[in-house]
C-alpha cells in the first residue's frame, strides 16, 4: 500500500536522509551546521539528536575539508553526504570536486569508486543577497565523472536523494531553495524511476517546455495560462542533468515539433545551452521552429530588489512560445 | 634555518587594560591609551551600538533584507578602525558594518547590500575600504595584495584584515598568513573570536591553544585581546599597524568576544546555546566597561554622555531615513558594470529588458 503525506520539499529531503542512514550504517551526513542547529535549512533537523554525533556532525568551517575528508571517508567504505551551505560556498571545495571527487574512478580505472552525495541548497528566488543564489549546475555538469539532479517535487526530492545516496559514484545534489517550503502530497518511494530519468510533467500538444529544478513550477504555471490562452502545452522536468534522459526529452519535442527551454541559470555556455544543441541534434527535422530559450542573463546573479529580472518568468516563456513560428500567426 | 619561537607565541591570556568594570588593571602589558583615544573610542562605541540596534530593527520593518550584528563586539569594530592612518586600508566582513562606519563610510551606503540595491554601496577607493566580504577568509588574500602592492609602491600603507573565528578554518585564512609573512606584507590580521560560526562552537573550529597561536606556523607573531576591552584593543592593534609599517611584516590579532545575538534576525541561537550563557557575557559589555573607566577619571560626565547619545540618535535617524527610501534600482545597472565594454550580447539582453520595463510601463 502506497502511504501518502503531506510534506514540503525540505521535509522530504529529511526524511531521505533519515531513512537511508537508519538502512545503511555506513551513511554519515557532515557539514557546516548540520549537527544540533540542523542545518540552516533545516533539512538535517533531528538526525544529531535521533541517530547520534558519528552519523551526522558538524565539521570545521571549510568546503574543500569537507569534500576532501568526504573523498577519503568513500575510499574507506562509507557513503558520505555532505551539505555545502549554499551554492557559492561551494567554490573553495571545487578543486576536490573537480580533481578527485569527479575523476578517481577513472584514474583507477573502476578500482577506487566514490559513493559520495554533495548536496547544494541552489538558486535564487528567495530574495538573497550575493554569493547565495548561483545556479552553478553548469560548472559540475561541464565535469565528467559527476551525476548532477536538481529536483522540482518533493516526491522526487526523496525519490532523488535516496537514489543519490545508492549511486556507486558521487552526485550533486540541487536543491532549488525556493521550493524547500512548498508543500505537497508525497508517497515517499525510493525506488521510483531516479537519476537519468525525466519525467513528463504535463502532457501538450502544441509545444513542449523543457526545465528542471527551481523552473519547473514556471513552466507549469505558464503552460497553465498557455491552456486558457488555447495553447496546449507539453512540460517535461528533466530531473536528472547528468546523466541527461534523451529519449524522454526527443520524444516529447518530436510529439510536438516546438521546444523552449527554461532554466534560472545564465544562458551562456550552460546546461541550457546543452540542451538545446542535443535536441537540435536528434530531433531537427522534427522542428517547426529555432528552439527558444527562457534563461537568465550573462551578468552575476542580481541583488534583491532586481532578482525579477534575471529570474524566468511566466511572461517571458509565453512570449518564447509565441515565437515559435507558428502558421496562424 | 631556523628561528627563535618564541616571539611569535601570544601572551598566556588575552591582554587587557581594564577589566570589565572599568577599572584599570595593574602591571599590563600595554600602556593606557590617552584621554583623547579613548572619548573618540567612546563616541564611536555608543554610535557604534546604536547602529546595530537601529539595524535590528529596520530588519524587523522589512527595510532590511537580513542584518549579521555586531552587538557585544563594537569594541573590536571601533578599535580596527581608529588604529588605522587615512591611507590605510581596512577588509571588513559582512558583520563588520560598524568598523566600516567608524572608518568614515556612511552606514546607509554600507547597508546598501543588506536592503538590497546592490551588492556594495560605498565606493572602496573613497575611505580604503574593501568591499565587505561575505565568501569566508577570501578577502584575507586581497588584503595582503593590497599590502605588497603597497610595499612595491613605496607607500607606507598598513592593512586591517579582519575575519570571525569561523573563517580561520578556511585555507585562504592559511594561504594569507602563510603570503603575508614571506612578503613582509604589512598586514594585520584581525579574528574575531565570537565563540561561534552560526551554531558551531569553538571547540569545534579549533583545538589549537588559541587562534592567536596560528601564526606561529607561518613565522607571524600571534597576540590576544580582550575583546571587550576597546583599551586593550587601541593598544594591540595600534601596535600591529605600527610594526607593521616600521616594516616588521605581519602580525595575528585575536580578541575574544561573543556575539550577544544571533548569527542573524534569520537565525535561531535557541538551537544551540543557552540564555545564560550569553547573560554572562552582559557584564563585560565594552560600552558599560568603557563609560565606567571614563566616569570614573572625570573624562565622562552626563552632559558628555547626553551628548554622544544625541550624536548616536542622529545617526540613526539619518539611517531610519535613508533606508526608508524605496529607490528602485535601474535594471539597467545590471548590465552595465559587467564589462568595461558590454559584449555584443549583454547589449542585447539589456535591450530586451528596456524593452519590457517600457512595455509594463505603458499598461
Ligand atoms: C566560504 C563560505 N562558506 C560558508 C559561508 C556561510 N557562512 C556565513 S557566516 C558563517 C559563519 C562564520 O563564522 P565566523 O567566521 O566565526 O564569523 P561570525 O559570523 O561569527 O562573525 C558561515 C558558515 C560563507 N559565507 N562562506
Ligand atoms: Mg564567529
Amino acid at each position: 500500500m502506497p502511504q501518502f503525506e503531506k510534506l514540503t520539499m525540505a521535509q522530504a529531503l529529511n526524511r531521505a536522509l533519515r531513512d537511508a542512514m537508519a538502512d545503511d550504517p555506513s551513511v554519515v551526513m557532515f557539514g557546516e551546521d548540520v549537527g544540533p542547529l540542523g542545518g540552516v535549512f533545516r533539512i538535517t533537523d533531528g538526525l544529531t539528536a535521533e541517530l547520534g554525533e558519528d552519523r551526522c556532525f558538524d565539521t570545521p568551517l571549510a568546503e574543500s575539508g569537507i569534500v576532501g575528508m568526504a573523498v577519503g571517508m568513500a575510499m574507506n567504505g562509507m557513503r558520505p553526504v555532505v551539505e555545502m551551505q549554499f551554492d557559492a560556498f561551494a567554490y573553495p571545495a571545487f578543486e576536490q570536486i573537480v580533481s578527485h571527487v569527479a575523476k578517481m574512478r577513472n584514474r583507477t580505472r573502476g578500482r577506487v569508486t566514490l559513493p559520495m552525495v554533495i548536496r547544494v541548497p541552489y538558486a535564487g528566488g528567495i530574495g538573497g543577497v550575493e554569493h547565495h543564489c548561483d545556479s552553478s549546475e553548469s560548472y559540475y555538469a561541464h565535469t565528467p565523472g559527476l551525476h548532477v539532479v536538481a529536483p522540482s517535487t518533493a516526491a522526487d526530492a526523496y525519490t532523488l536523494l535516496r537514489a543519490a545516496i545508492a549511486s556507486p559514484d558521487p552526485v550533486v545534489f540541487l536543491e532549488p531553495k525556493k521550493l524547500y517550503w512548498s508543500k505537497e502530497e508525497v508517497e515517499l518511494d525510493a525506488d521510483r524511476p531516479g537519476i537519468g530519468t525525466a519525467a513528463v510533467r504535463r502532457e501538450g500538444t502544441d509545444a513542449t517546455l523543457i526545465a528542471y529544478g527551481p523552473s519547473v513550477p514556471v513552466a507549469l504555471e505558464a503552460a497553465e495560462v498557455a491552456a486558457q490562452e488555447g495553447r496546449s502545452l507539453q512540460v517535461v522536468d528533466l530531473r536528472s542533468i547528468v546523466p541527461f534522459d534523451d529519449a524522454t526529452v526527443c520524444d516529447a519535442v518530436r510529439s510536438t515539433g516546438r521546444a523552449v527551454v527554461v532554466a534560472e541559470a545564465t544562458g551562456f555556455a550552460s546546461v541550457s545551452s546543452e540542451i538545446v544543441a542535443r535536441v537540435t541534434e536528434r530531433c531537427f527535422h522534427s522542428l517547426a521552429a529555432p528552439i527558444r530559450r527562457v534563461v537568465g542573463f550573462d551578468i552575476p546573479f542580481p541583488p534583491p530588489k532586481l532578482e525579477h529580472f534575471q529570474l524566468p518568468g511566466v511572461d517571458r516563456v509565453l512570449d518564447a512560445v509565441d515565437d515559435l513560428q507558428w502558421e496562424d500567426s | 634555518m631556523t628561528r627563535d619561537p618564541d616571539h611569535l607565541l601570544p601572551s598566556d591570556r588575552p591582554v587587557t587594560l581594564m577589566d570589565h568594570r572599568g577599572v584599570a588593571v595593574e602591571g599590563a602589558a600595554h600602556a593606557m591609551p590617552a584621554p583623547e583615544a579613548l572619548l573618540t573610542a567612546f563616541a564611536a562605541l555608543v554610535t557604534g551600538r546604536r547602529i546595530n540596534d537601529q539595524a535590528y530593527a529596520l530588519v524587523r520593518q522589512g527595510r532590511l533584507a537580513v542584518y549579521p550584528s555586531s552587538h557585544g563586539q563594537e569594541a573590536c569594530q571601533v578599535a580596527a578602525a581608529q588604529v588605522l592612518a587615512d591611507g590605510d586600508w581596512l577588509f571588513p566582513t559582512y558583520r563588520d558594518t560598524v568598523a566600516a562606519v567608524a572608518r568614515g563610510v556612511d552606514p546607509v551606503e554600507v547597508l546598501v547590500l543588506l536592503k538590497g540595491d546592490w551588492h556594495s554601496g560605498y565606493d572602496p577607493s573613497e575611505h580604503h575600504v574593501a568591499p565587505q566580504a561575505t565568501p569566508l577568509a577570501t578577502q584575507l588574500l586581497h588584503a595582503v595584495g593590497v599590502a605588497h602592492a603597497a610595499r612595491l609602491r613605496g607607500e607606507p600603507t598598513v592593512v586591517m584584515a579582519m575575519c570571525g573565528d569561523g573563517a580561520t578554518s578556511e585555507g585562504d585564512f592559511h594561504e594569507a598568513l602563510n603570503f603575508a609573512a614571506v612578503f613582509r606584507a604589512p598586514v594585520v590580521f584581525f579574528v574575531q573570536n565570537n565563540e561561534y560560526a552560526i551554531s558551531v562552537p569553538l571547540a569545534r573550529q579549533s583545538v589549537a591553544p588559541s587562534l592567536a597561536h596560528k601564526g606561529i606556523g607561518y613565522g607571524v607573531p600571534g597576540e590576544r585581546v580582550d575583546g571587550n576591552d576597546t583599551a586593550a584593543l587601541l593598544a594591540v592593534l595600534g601596535t600591529a599597524v605600527d610594526r607593521a609599517r616600521a616594516g616588521e611584516g605581519p602580525q595575528l590579532v585575536e580578541a575574544h568576544t561573543y556575539r550577544m545575538q544571533a548569527h542573524t534576525n534569520a537565525d535561531d541561537a535557541t538551537r544551540y546555546r543557552q540564555d545564560d550563557e550569553v547573560a554572562a557575557w552582559v557584564e563585560r559589555d565594552p560600552v558599560t566597561r568603557l563609560e565606567a573607566y571614563l566616569c570614573e577619571h572625570d573624562l565622562l560626565d552626563d552632559e558628555r554622555l547626553a551628548a554622544f547619545a544625541a550624536d548616536a540618535e542622529e545617526v540613526a535617524a539619518a539611517m531610519r531615513v535613508g533606508l526608508s527610501e524605496d529607490v528602485t534600482p535601474d535594471p539597467a545597472d545590471l548590465f552595465a558594470h559587467v564589462y568595461a565594454v558590454p559584449t555584443p550580447q549583454l547589449v542585447e539582453q539589456a535591450a530586451l529588458v528596456a524593452d519590457e520595463v517600457a512595455r509594463e510601463g505603458g499598461h
